[in-house]
């Protein structure tokens, strides 16, 4: 997109910068309160604080519901993969274990742009970790279905080498 | 199922296909094929004019074959059966071979050009005895020449060209045996003289066209006759009395008998001991050899005989050749250190002598067949087939050994494996390297033709010719695959042979026994050959070795011997004459400190001696000496018995002899059993797990035991062959023996069946073969064993933990409690070997390998012998690959390991591990001999030679130079759009 608006023109001057009231190195003018406009509008702005809030609260439910549908869509996913070994299965079997715990290490980033002090952003983290590991026992629950876990005493004993004899028979039949 | 996938590709990719076999321009890649014939014992010259001159002969492994004179190629041979003994062969009408064989009863015609059997006769014989072939040359019939078989006291006429009877007389006088036939020249009739019971001359005068019966007369004699006779002219033989002293002048003239006693110390002075007649044919001379010397003697006149010529030497004689009215040639061959001297006598004088250097491992001559030719000067020239001690056949002419055959690798009784040296570190020139980098990528450049399709048929020839020369597979060092490897055979001569696998070439060849024959021991046979020190990591540096036991007399109470022989040079490392005798060599599983192998010479008083003699030997085995024991199956009484050791032998107080205490016996009822097989598992078969898993991820314990001992019993009425009990009279016992204890596991009995069984066991199964009188089939049936005892470890949290007692030895002494799963197949094959894959860890699937009648060998997938075969299995099952239950096994072309080749007369099948886990070695013998390396689960373990990397490097190639253009490209186009 930019190098298509740089390729429409072919030079431009920016005056953006010189307007920022953060320039250091311009001071405002004298009696110019930059605070004072807050100051004034107080309880209009408490007013739309408390809607932010709600907002970001219901969008914080939002998210952490996020992974209920996904949930449903893997279960479907795995449905139709079947309960043989194979490249499809396998591929759904760990998106299905992967995406939970990619979420899981992300969680607090999830919920960053909602934090708010009026918040309660507990409740929907938990409820975010809580369907995402569900999500990762899905996943598990279908490898086990696969037959990739070691959960049968025939995983722990297919390499096991047999048992040394304590005794030693030789012989045949005697050359004539 | 988890397992299996954890254990990765490798069953995956076996399951895929049932069967492999490899392309047509595969062949002689791998494996290698060496015909031979055997030691022979007659041979016929076939020297034309024109045409290629050749001798055909026949050797004592029932084969004929016919011989390229100038080469010793082989230019066609047939295998007759095991039973089938050549008695004699002949030529007839100048373009058959005639060979008479089963003890004179069938008489076959094979084309001298080609070998193509012409005709074959059943002669209908009785009583099969000593019985020769005549072929008459002058009994003209049309073209026909009639050949006369006699046997006994019966005659019969063969017609050359169609092999019908022409007539058949039967003399009907008990006691008769015909000894010589002859016609005289442009005669009809037949003269026919036999012995009637040693003392009478009988003397038959036949019609040659009818086999009309004009004559007879009889005469006894003065001496008893032995069997050896002579035929000196058209009226007159000389015979041996039974004391092989005295010699009988018989004349035969006109009807009537006379015979004449002659003491042979007459005519030769200093003769002592028994004499030999040497056959020949007329002009009046004949030939005795005596111990000391051969004597060559002229018949004059009336009862009077004169000695013409002597040989001092005992030497071996030739037949006679004829090669003129008046002059008869033998050839005399005497041995003399490493050189023999080579004599033609015509008419006992002394027509030529040759001096020929022999290599010293052939031992000593043996048999001699003279041959002449004509040279440009008319004159005689002699060239002579002999046949070696060691049963090798030397063509001598002009005092030079023309070609020679190793025929002695006919005869293989045993084998074993020995590594070859490890590669030197040494630095290579760069002038090799670039040569050899120049051929090897000129050679995938022909193999990646090959491969995209644009080689022209030189360039195909090119690459098959470059896979069969490839330098690689031959080198005399140790390669990282264990691909190279020396086979070491033991031959029925005794000559011991290093073949190297690359190529089947003879690395060295000894014959030992002449080294050892001295007069504490007579007549040396070896008897078994054993590794003696295998490389390993303490005796890296030391040579591998191999042991060669073998007992100087023929009886089993003369002293034994052993050799000690390096693998690498075949050079004798130790010679030992016992001082007691070897019924038994029994390989124990344990090594002193030089990394030699135990071993325990079990004598005939049933004393066991400790080899190698050493303190540290000594040591290692009386700490273990508790824990071993000692088997032995009679086959003769019926029984197996089982011993312990103790300290101190009842026939000396060496400390390296042990005597042996009964600990068991079995003994099989006499009246309806009889031992016909016994199988073991091989001493150092690898296996991976004791763990089988089942389909429901059940999981069984497998019964691994190296002392368990297959035993096939029939019942006596069916110990003949096949057809010679009724089915209600024939039954097959098949027991499971606990060597240690004598415990018999497992029992089973399979009513209306018989031998021959042939059986391998291997990991936790039983393979065995035998015959269904019932359903007229060949059988074989599986017995998989499992440990019950051990069934019960199946909680996980125990195993992930190790608190199982799964890997805690195993005792006989605690009662084994095992289960047996067991089905039977048919099989269409009758089977003449039976052997298993082994490989170096016994991860992949194992394949049987049978000796088929047709003498091939066929790999057959162990997946078609399971026991948990059913005819409709589960979804799951199927994909473990257990295969639909069918009543037959099938033989699919594809896995003959031999492909195309036949190995005559197959004996035996030996696997042996390559170090990659994926292959086996696979070594087969009779009279030929085929080595090939198979990988029953295909080679997952490395790419195969038909790898193209060039194909690989430049797939590389393209796209690194795909990456760089497309960067350069994308650079480019970023530029212009930023100008833009």
């Amino acid at each position: 997109m930019e190098k298509g608006k740089a390729m429409a023109r072919r030079w431009a001057v920016d005056f953006s910068d010189s307007s920022s009231s953060s320039h250091p190195t311009v001071a405002d003018p004298p009696g110019f309160a930059r605070s004072a406009p807050d100051l004034d509008e107080t309880s209009g702005s408490r007013q739309k604080k408390d809607a932010e809030a709600a907002w970001k609260a219901q969008k914080a439910w939002e998210v952490a519901q996020a992974p209920f549908k996904n949930l449903l869509m893997m279960g479907f996913m795995m449905w139709m993969a079947g309960n043989t070994v194979h490249l499809f299965s396998m591929g759904i079997t760990f998106s299905a274990l992967w995406q939970p715990i990619s979420a899981l290490r992300s969680v607090g980033k999830v919920f960053e742009p909602y934090k708010d002090p009026k918040v309660d952003l507990n409740a929907p983290r938990l409820l975010f970790i809580a369907l995402n590991l569900g999500g990762l026992l899905l996943g598990m629950w279908k490898l086990n279905t696969l037959g990739l876990l070691p959960t049968h005493a025939s995983d722990w004993v297919f390499s096991l080498p047999p048992a040394k004899e304590v005794e030693f028979a030789g012989g045949g039949s005697p050359f004539y | 199922m988890e397992a299996r996938f954890l254990l990765g590709f490798l069953l995956l990719l076996s399951l895929s296909s049932f069967a492999f076999a490899i392309y047509e321009d595969q062949v002689g890649l791998a494996d290698w094929h060496k015909r031979y014939i055997g030691k022979v014992k007659h041979a016929v010259f076939h020297t034309q004019k024109t045409g290629r001159r050749r001798v055909v002969v026949s050797t004592e492994e029932n084969a004929i074959a016919s011989l390229d004179l100038r080469t010793g190629d082989i230019l066609w041979r047939h295998v007759l059966g095991k039973n089938d003994a050549v008695d004699q062969i002949g030529l007839s009408l100048g373009k058959y071979v005639l060979t008479l064989s089963s003890q004179g009863s069938v008489l076959r015609a094979w084309n001298l050009p080609d070998g193509q059997m012409v005709w074959e006769t059943d002669l209908q014989i009785s009583n099969p005895s000593n019985s020769f072939l005549h072929v008459l040359g002058n009994v003209k019939s049309g073209r026909d020449s009639l050949s006369l078989v006699c046997n006994g006291g019966s005659i019969r006429a063969v017609s050359s060209i169609d092999g019908l009877v022409v007539w058949k007389k039967d003399l009907s006088i008990d006691g008769l045996k015909l000894k010589h036939v002859f016609q005289p020249p442009e005669s009809d009739t037949i003269y026919a003289i036999g012995f009637i019971d040693s003392s009478l001359i009988a003397l038959y005068h036949i019609n040659a066209k009818t086999g009309e019966l004009l004559k007879h007369a009889t005469q006894a004699s003065s001496v008893d006759l032995s069997s050896e006779i002579s035929a000196i002219s058209s009226d007159s033989l000389v015979a041996l009395d039974t004391s092989r002293s005295n010699l009988l002048l018989i004349k035969f003239m006109a009807g009537t008998i006379t015979n004449h006693k002659l003491p042979l110390s007459d005519i030769v002075q200093d003769f002592s001991g028994l004499a030999e007649l040497i056959p020949t044919k007329s002009n009046d001379i004949f030939v005795v050899k005596t111990p000391s010397n051969v004597a060559f003697i002229k018949v004059k006149g009336d009862n009077e005989i004169e000695l013409i010529g002597k040989a001092d030497e005992a030497g071996i004689v030739s037949d006679s050749l004829t090669l003129s009215e008046e002059e008869q040639a033998f050839a005399v061959v005497h041995h003399s250190n490493n050189a023999i001297s080579f004599q033609v006598r015509i008419n006992g004088r002394e027509a030529l002598t040759e001096g020929i250097k022999i290599e010293d491992h052939r031992g000593h001559v043996k048999r001699v067949f003279l041959n002449n030719y004509v040279r440009t000067d008319k004159s005689h020239g002699f060239r002579a087939l002999i046949v070696m001690e060691d049963e090798s056949l030397l063509l001598m002419q002009q005092g030079e050994v023309v070609w020679s055959r190793e025929d002695g690798l006919a005869s293989i009784s045993d084998a074993v494996v020995a590594e070859l040296p490890v590669e030197k570190e040494g630095g290579v020139s760069v002038v090799e390297v670039e040569h050899t980098l120049l051929e090897w990528l000129k050679g995938h450049m022909l193999k990646l033709k090959g491969t995209l399709m644009l080689s022209t048929p030189d360039d195909m020839a090119a690459i098959q010719a470059m896979h069969l020369k490839s330098t690689e597979r031959n080198k005399m060092t140790r390669d990282h695959n264990g691909f190279r490897k020396l086979i070491i055979v033991l031959t029925r001569s005794g000559k011991v042979y290093a073949l190297h696998t690359g190529d089947g070439r003879i690395v060295w060849a000894h014959l030992l026994t002449p080294l050892l024959q001295s007069e504490s021991c007579p007549s040396p046979s070896v008897l078994t050959l054993r590794n003696w020190r295998v490389p390993h990591r303490k005796a890296l540096q030391e040579n591998p070795s191999i042991l060669l036991v073998g007992r100087c007399g023929a009886g089993p109470e003369s002293h034994g011997f052993l050799f000690i022989v390096d693998s690498y040079s075949g050079k004798v490392l130790e010679t030992q004459i016992l001082d007691h005798s070897i019924a038994e060599v029994v390989p124990l599983p344990l090594a002193d400190s030089s990394e030699q192998k135990l071993h325990l010479v079990i004598d005939h008083k049933l004393n066991a001696h400790l080899y190698p003699r050493g303190s540290d030997a000594l040591e290692v085995f009386v700490r273990e000496m508790a824990n071993m024991y000692y088997y032995k199956v009679e086959n003769a009484k019926e029984d197996i018995k089982g011993y312990a050791f103790k300290k101190g032998c009842s026939t000396g107080s060496s400390a390296y002899c042990f005597g042996t205490r009964e600990l068991w016996s079995v003994v099989f009822p006499s009246d309806s059993e009889r031992i016909v097989a016994t199988a073991r598992r091989k001493i150092n078969e690898v296996v991976h797990t004791q763990a089988k898993i089942m389909t429901n991820q059940d999981v069984m314990y497998k019964y691994i035991s190296k002392k368990i001992l297959f035993v096939a019993t029939v019942s006596p009425k069916a110990a003949g062959g096949i057809g010679s009990a009724a089915p209600d009279d024939a039954w097959l016992v098949a027991y499971l023996i606990d060597t240690v204890t004598g415990r018999i596991l497992h029992r089973v009995t399979h009513q209306e069946a018989q031998g021959p069984v042939h059986a391998v066991v291997s990991e936790n199964w039983v393979v065995y073969h035998y015959f269904n009188l019932r359903a007229h089939r060949y059988e074989m049936t599986v017995i998989e064993i499992y440990d019950q005892s051990r069934a019960d470890n199946k909680d996980v949290m125990k195993l992930v933990l190790g608190k199982h007692n799964l890997t805690a030895p195993i005792t006989s002494y605690s009662r084994p409690e095992i289960a047996t799963k067991s089905q039977s197949y048919f099989f269409t094959h009758s089977v003449k070997a039976i052997a298993v894959t082994t490989t170096a860890r016994g991860i992949t699937s194992k394949q049987i390998l049978i000796g088929t009648i047709g003498d091939q060998v066929l790999a057959l997938d162990k997946r078609y012998l399971d026991p948990r075969r059913t005819a409709n299995p589960s979804q799951e099952e199927k994909e473990e690959g257990i295969i639909p239950l069918t009543d037959t096994l099938p033989i699919i072309p594809q896995s003959y390991v031999t492909h195309t080749r036949q190995v005559g007369d197959l004996r035996g099948i030996m696997s042996f591990p390559a170090n990659l886990e994926s292959t086996t070695h696979v070594f087969s013998y009779g009279i030929d001999l085929f080595y090939t390396r198979i990988a029953p689960s295909r080679t997952y373990d490395s790419l195969t030679d038909e790898f193209s990397y060039v194909l690989l490097l430049i797939t590389v190639v393209v796209l690194i130079v795909a990456i760089l253009v497309t960067w350069a490209m994308s650079q480019k186009k970023d530029l212009q759009e930023k100008w833009r």
